[in-house]
């Protein structure tokens, strides 16, 4: 067990020196007796080396990109460049202000206006923002829009958006936060929209209709232009959750087959790090007659140069971020474009669907796969086989992979897969690194043949065993006991 | 290519492994129509070095506040960050890593959130906080929106003493889930009580403060309660500078009910404003309302400490539309620099840190404001490390002159609606002799 930094802390340490002051006016003649604080904040006293060992002690406890494959379906766990990390910390990107005066910031807004045109190519959208700092906060902004949109045509009556029952829980979320309704549409035995379910479903208040395109079992929706012309015909929009954005670089456009919001997840299909947990990136891509609700400001260009453009901020949504969203994040992004090109990022789509495929066909025997044709980057296998016959379940298998240096897929998601494992491998991934993986799957697969207990044990190498979440929500202990 | 392993060989044996002949079989679902007939429309692919000399060319389109003197600040600051810091948070340990949902192979980001967790609330006073909101904005738009989940009442009353920008967000955040927002006068630069005495009312769900406010003054702080009070189920929210509570009374003090703030001035680069973070702090009894990740401790299967995420059936991966919000990625990397600065810069540095800026945008304002047409706008007002004056002529000029002496002077407020009103920063970066350059170059100016 490993102590937390404030069980480090001796009275009077120090990890920083600060210069000796220059201007020294009592406290008590600048700021009212009764605002200042009596008692300091019990922080951490400790010298810098101890900080360093602790948190690099704690480094040593994650998975992370460099040790291991990260099969997480949905998430694209692509490789990070480094050469990212080198250029972004440059001293004219991280020490600028975001007020200071346009005529300053040019490399900068040059760099945006790029990546709105790129990613508007990429996705044939009409214009981009790329103001929201996640994937969820790009959904809000494109059903923000949606609702904005039929605010302004006057569609009072439309309450409600479409969701299918594959869809990663931000939809609905997001839905209620813009105060939409959201209504459940049913797949079908081809694990695709049911038509008919959806015909069934869609009326005058439908206001829209968000799908994952390929969905989350990895299949293309192949009846969007049916479904595009089922929403259209009661002027309801229809969103892309552009989380699987990865299998259709330079193959398809949504813009141009029927979708007219869509969000990116830079962290996902654009390679910038997910950071644990973020700061990620979520661009919203709209069509034509979407582009006058935008958020405020777009990244705009005239003969003076690049400026924050604020000339539709009369019809905007307004802001979602209070600046211009996650600068560091939408840099390395365009790196990233910039460094692949046209063809390398069709090369990157086509190599994540190759592999994916690949990857279950290896796996295909061993493991129960509920639609088994060919996938696009990512594929939903299921522990139903070994459930049945071993009883062991999905969480089992996904901790024995942490076992065996693996990260676990996707797992019990989508929910209308029993006991779902969603494997995304990503085109970053070697086929060595492929065959090791199927290699370490169908060892498990063995195991619960023979030694089903192992698998209800596991993890048994990992720097903690199994933990138990119950406890942390029963027993709540979200702030460390400071002892002074 | 670039950052793809397979060989052309290598993928033919994979192709045909899977048993199709090509690659357009894997995607025969995708209809013929549907699918584009021409290459993207995008720069042609550049190399590493290629690509790097590029960045380099756009880096000189920008004149960073490290190559001027600069004070500006309105919610993003320039305070110092130990080196240390970077170290940390560049390791692919922690930046490649994802949401740590896998407990067992995730401890080293699930206890540093614990240990953040555990800071926010001692700078606070807060029983519980959460792993991060995007920034300081969304971060009151979420407190709003649990208020009004807590105790059902619409109507949120903002201060005009808050940040215009966070004002648009907040807007854009609540105005579907039938929250009425209202605001209250500004007397000398800070609230005016006696109108926020008068707006409250049975349909008051709850009262934002700002401290210090968009002005950068201190809002009387400790009277707010008795005012919220007077509806019992209102609740009280405070938007803080993290810094400030090295010196300032902290908002559990106060009787805030939840404490957020913009979090970037702890230990994280400016970028242009992005990535930020806010953070997100409250009392244990409305946890169970709360956005966000939530990181408790608990035991392995050996009885070992380990830590998880808690309170899941909260959010949106679960709950769905019932989601108390629908924040998934949040801003964890940024939360690890503020853990790693509060650790270095510790207990007695904050302090530090908080005094040092304080004193210094002191003395500017009385240099300043002794300035013939210069005047601090609310001479009464005290404030923490920012500070409104009122300038002899547009600010927009004043800015203008000041660049072509490499200081960027403060932020013009005339774009939110104060005529020749300049917003000055200063942190504890700044000496004596740069704000004496900063005076001097003012005073030569004679714009009386």
């Amino acid at each position: 067990m490993s102590k937390t930094i404030f069980e480090y802390s001796s009275s009077g340490r120090k990890g920083v020196t600060l210069p000796r002051r220059d201007i020294d006016t009592p406290l008590e003649k600048m700021i009212p007796a009764e605002q200042l604080r009596q008692k300091p904040a019990r922080l951490p006293e400790v010298s810098e080396l101890d900080a360093m060992r602790h948190y690099i002690g704690l480094s040593h406890k994650n998975h992370f990109i460099e040790k291991g494959l990260y099969p997480l379906g949905s998430c694209t766990m692509k490789y990070n460049p480094k050469l990212h990390e080198a250029l972004v910390r440059h001293s004219c990107f991280n020490n600028l202000h975001p007020y200071q005066p346009e005529c300053t910031l040019q490399g900068s807004l040059e760099i945006l206006y790029d990546l709105q045109e790129a990613l508007a190519e990429i996705s044939g959208m009409h214009k981009v923002t790329l103001q929201p700092v996640a994937g969820a906060q790009g959904e809000f902004t494109g059903i923000k829009i949606v609702a904005a949109y039929h605010k302004a045509k006057g569609n009072h009556h439309k309450t409600r958006i479409i969701i299918p029952d594959s869809a990663h829980g931000t939809n609905p979320a997001t839905c209620a936060l813009v105060g939409f309704e959201p209504v459940e549409l049913k797949s079908n035995s081809r694990g695709r929209c049911d038509l008919d379910h959806l015909r069934s479903i869609v009326d005058d208040r439908t206001a829209g209709f968000m799908l994952t395109n390929p969905n989350t079992l990895g299949l293309f929706e192949d009846q969007i232009e049916e479904i595009a012309e089922i929403i259209h015909s009661v002027d309801g929009l229809i969103y892309m959750d552009g989380a699987n954005l990865n299998a259709l670089l330079g193959i398809v456009q949504p813009g141009k087959i029927g979708f007219d919001v869509m969000h990116f997840n830079l962290h996902k299909t654009f390679t910038t790090p997910h950071g644990g947990g973020g700061p990620g990136c979520g661009p919203v891509g709209v069509v034509e007659k979407l582009a006058p609700f935008l958020p405020v400001p777009m990244i705009g260009k005239n003969e003076d140069g690049y400026f924050f453009d604020y000339a539709h901020a009369e019809t905007s949504i307004g802001k979602v971020h209070t600046f211009y969203g996650n600068f560091a994040i939408q840099l390395r992004a365009y790196i990233y474009i910039m460094t692949l090109g046209a063809e390398g990022l069709r090369r990157v789509s086509e190599n994540a669907v190759i592999n994916a495929n690949y990857l279950m066909a290896l796996l295909k025997d061993h493991f129960h796969i509920q639609y088994p044709e060919y996938c696009m980057h990512e594929f939903v296998a299921d522990s139903s086989w070994q459930k049945k016959e071993y009883g062991v379940s999905t969480l089992d298998i996904a901790k024995r992979l942490l076992d065996k240096g693996y990260h676990a897929p996707t797992v019990y998601f989508p929910l209308i897969v029993p006991e779902a494992m969603m494997v995304e491998p990503t085109e970053t991934e070697s086929k060595q690194s492929l065959d090791a993986f199927a290699a370490a799957m169908i060892e498990i697969a063995q195991e619960c043949r023979e030694h089903p207990e192992l698998l209800h044990d596991a993890p048994l190498n990992t720097p903690v065993r199994r933990v138990d979440d119950v406890r942390a929500v029963k027993v709540l202990d979200p702030v460390f006991p400071i002892q002074e | 290519m670039p950052y793809i392993s397979n060989t052309d060989a290598e993928r033919r044996e994979m192709l045909a492994r899977i048993g199709v002949g090509s690659f357009a079989e894997l995607i025969a679902a995708i209809p013929e129509e549907l699918r584009l007939k021409q290459s993207l429309n995008l720069p042609e692919a550049l190399s590493e070095l290629e690509i790097s000399s590029l960045i380099h060319d756009r880096t000189c389109g920008n004149v960073c506040v490290q190559n001027a003197n600069s004070f500006l600040g309105a919610g993003v600051y320039d305070h110092f960050i130990p080196a240390a810091v970077d170290t940390i948070v560049s390791r692919p340990e922690f930046f490649t890593a994802y949401t740590p949902y896998q407990a067992e192979v995730s401890q080293g980001t699930l206890q540093y959130i614990y240990e953040y967790q555990t800071m926010i609330c001692e700078l606070t006073g807060m029983e519980i906080a959460n792993a991060s909101m995007y920034d300081g904005a969304s971060a009151i738009a979420e407190a709003i929106l649990m208020s009004l989940r807590k105790n059902k009442l619409p109507k949120a009353i903002l201060p005009a003493t808050l940040h215009p920008e966070y004002v648009k967000v907040i807007k854009a955040y609540t105005e579907g889930n039938g929250v009425e927002l209202v605001t209250f006068a500004s007397k000398d630069g800070v609230a005016d009580l006696a109108d926020l005495a008068a707006k409250m009312d049975d349909s008051v769900g709850c009262v934002v403060v700002q401290n210090p406010n968009f002005f950068g003054n201190l809002e009387p702080v400790t009277r707010f309660k008795e005012i919220v009070n007077t509806n019992p189920k209102a609740l009280l929210i405070a938007a803080v500078d993290p810094i400030s509570l090295g010196i300032l009374i902290p908002p559990a003090q106060y009787g805030a009910d939840i404490a957020v703030g913009e979090g970037q001035a702890l230990g994280n680069s400016m970028y242009m404003g992005g990535p930020l973070f806010g953070f997100f702090a409250t009392k244990l009894d409305m946890a169970r309302s709360m956005p966000g990740r939530i990181v408790g401790g608990t035991l392995d299967k050996e009885g070992k400490r380990a830590y998880a995420l808690t309170l899941q059936t909260r959010e949106q991966h679960i709950r769905r539309e019932k989601a108390t919000s629908n924040i998934c990625s949040n801003e964890s990397l940024c939360v690890l620099a503020a853990t790693v600065y509060l650790s270095l810069i510790g207990r007695e540095g904050l302090v530090e840190v908080a005094t040092q800026s304080a004193q210094k945008a002191h003395y500017l304002a009385d240099t300043l404001s002794a300035l013939p047409g210069f005047a601090l706008a609310w001479p009464l007002t005290p404030f923490f490390k920012e500070f409104t004056l009122t300038t002899p002529v547009p600010a927009e000029q004043i800015i203008r002159d000041m660049l072509n002496s490499g200081i960027y002077a403060g932020v013009d407020l005339q774009p939110f609606g104060h005529e020749r009103k300049l917003l000055v920063a200063v942190t504890e970066k700044k000496t004596k002799a740069q704000l004496d350059e900063f005076a001097d170059a003012l005073r030569e100016m004679n714009y009386e």
